[in-house]
Parts: C-alpha cells; sequence; structure tokens
C-alpha cells in the first residue's frame, strides 16, 4: 500500500523549495494587522506629544507596554514579508542576496532596538 | 531551448507603461505595496522616537518636539493613512486568498473601499486626537 499523499510528493518542489510558507506567512501577519495597526495607532499616537513623565508613566502600564511590544514585532514580521517580496520582484541575482540580507539585518535591527527602547521605559 | 535567455529576462515592473493600461485593481494592489514599503520607514521614525524617549530626558523632548510641530504632525498622518491603506488592502488580499469576492465588479469596489476608507480613518484618527 502506498501512505504517501499528493501534497507529500509536491512538498519542496516549487521554485523556492519553500512551498507556500512566504505566502502563509503574509497572510497570517495580514489578518494580524486587523488588530494591531489599530491598536498602535491609538496608543503611539495618544502618546505623542505628551511630557516626558507622561509618557513615562504611559508604558509603564503592563498592557500598553504589551500591545505595544506585539505590535512593534508583529508589525515588523508583516513588512519584512512585504519588502522581500519586493526585493525579490524586482532585483536579481547576487544584489537580490545581499539586498534580502541587508533588509533582515535592519528588520532584526529595528525589532531589538524597539523592544530595548520600550523595556527601559516600561520598567525605569 | 527556454534556458538560452538566462539572466537576461525583464523583470517585474517591465509592462507597466508601454503595454499595460492602469487599472483601478491594479493600481490599488501596488499602492498595497507602496505603503508596506513607506510603513517600515515609518515604523523607523516610530523607534527613534522610542530610542530618544529611553536615552535621556533631553533626547526625548527634541523628538517629541519635533514629532509634536506641524511638520511632524503632516508626516504622522501621512503615516497613518499609509498603514490604514495597508492594513484594508491586506485585509482584501486575505479575503481573496480564501476564494472570495474574486470578480472584477466586487474587487474595484473593495479598491474604492480601500481608498475612502482609509481616508475616513485618518480623518477620524486626527478628530480623535483633536478632541481627547
Amino acid at each position: 500500500m502506498n501512505y504517501l499523499t499528493d501534497r507529500k510528493r509536491a512538498t519542496g518542489l516549487g521554485a523556492g523549495h519553500t512551498g507556500a510558507a512566504h505566502h502563509w506567512l503574509t497572510i497570517a501577519t495580514s489578518i494580524s494587522l486587523a488588530i494591531l495597526v489599530p491598536l498602535f495607532i491609538f496608543t503611539f499616537g495618544y502618546a505623542v506629544g505628551h511630557s516626558y513623565e507622561e509618557v513615562l508613566a504611559f508604558y509603564s502600564n503592563p498592557c500598553i507596554a504589551i500591545i505595544t511590544a506585539l505590535c512593534l514585532v508583529g508589525g515588523i514580521i508583516h513588512l519584512k514579508t512585504e519588502v522581500d517580496e519586493a526585493v525579490e520582484d524586482y532585483i536579481g541575482g547576487i544584489k537580490r542576496k545581499l539586498t534580502l540580507i541587508a533588509v533582515a539585518g535592519f528588520c532584526y535591527a529595528l525589532m531589538a532596538t524597539g523592544l530595548f527602547a520600550l523595556l527601559k521605559l516600561a520598567i525605569q | 531551448m527556454a534556458d538560452v535567455n538566462r539572466g537576461n529576462r525583464p523583470l517585474s515592473p517591465f509592462m507597466i507603461g508601454p503595454y499595460y493600461r492602469p487599472q483601478m485593481t491594479s493600481i490599488s494592489s501596488i499602492m498595497v505595496r507602496i505603503t508596506g514599503i513607506a510603513s517600515l520607514g515609518s515604523v523607523f521614525l516610530v523607534i527613534c522616537w522610542f530610542l530618544a524617549a529611553a536615552t535621556s530626558e533631553s533626547a526625548f523632548n527634541c523628538f517629541n518636539d519635533l514629532y509634536g510641530s506641524w511638520i511632524g504632525n503632516i508626516v504622522m498622518l501621512a503615516a497613518a493613512w499609509a498603514i490604514w491603506y495597508h492594513m484594508l488592502g491586506r485585509v482584501r488580499h486575505v479575503i481573496w486568498d480564501f476564494g472570495y469576492c474574486l470578480d472584477v465588479e466586487t474587487s474595484e469596489k473593495m479598491g474604492w473601499g480601500m481608498f475612502i476608507g482609509a481616508t475616513v480613518l485618518t480623518v477620524l484618527t486626527a478628530l480623535v486626537f483633536l478632541i481627547f
């Protein structure tokens, strides 16, 4: 008896050998945006323009700090899929590889910096 | 002999301009990509503000005054429009990916919904912060 399914035989055969993983990540993070974007716009928009003490107090609230951390990480993961897709469409060869690495470096640097700054604000 | 032309093939945007007439569906979709890339720039500005706040009060005041100025407000409104538009556009792509609303008429309606929706949400955002 043959237990191999059609799906199993197709796995890994796409041009990028990653199947629909990138597309699925885009779909999943797109849905998360519908929750994260309103939360971020209204929390960050409220904080900007307030005094230093008020901003410190605002981000010391655990709910606000956790929401902001989720928005930064989730948002950057989504935007990285977006920029990666554009790079793969418009740039070829060695330039594509180097640009993808640079984009990943930029995105992860933003994530690490944002989380560090947020953590420092939250526990200060 | 498909491989004869290896490495010398046109990349994606070669059709736009001479061969391709812009349509509601394609332009609204291209705008999703543009606003997505622009939003990564917005995130950079946001993180600058957070890092300044975590550094010192004087650094925070510098960025906070800049973002609170009228130029800063215009940039933030544009950034808000872009991320609202991107969010709505991505919802449209999810609806398409799940196999719904794939006919041209509904797709065009959703495209208008993205432009109008993003503008309405941006105005509402501005009003909320003007009132509160």
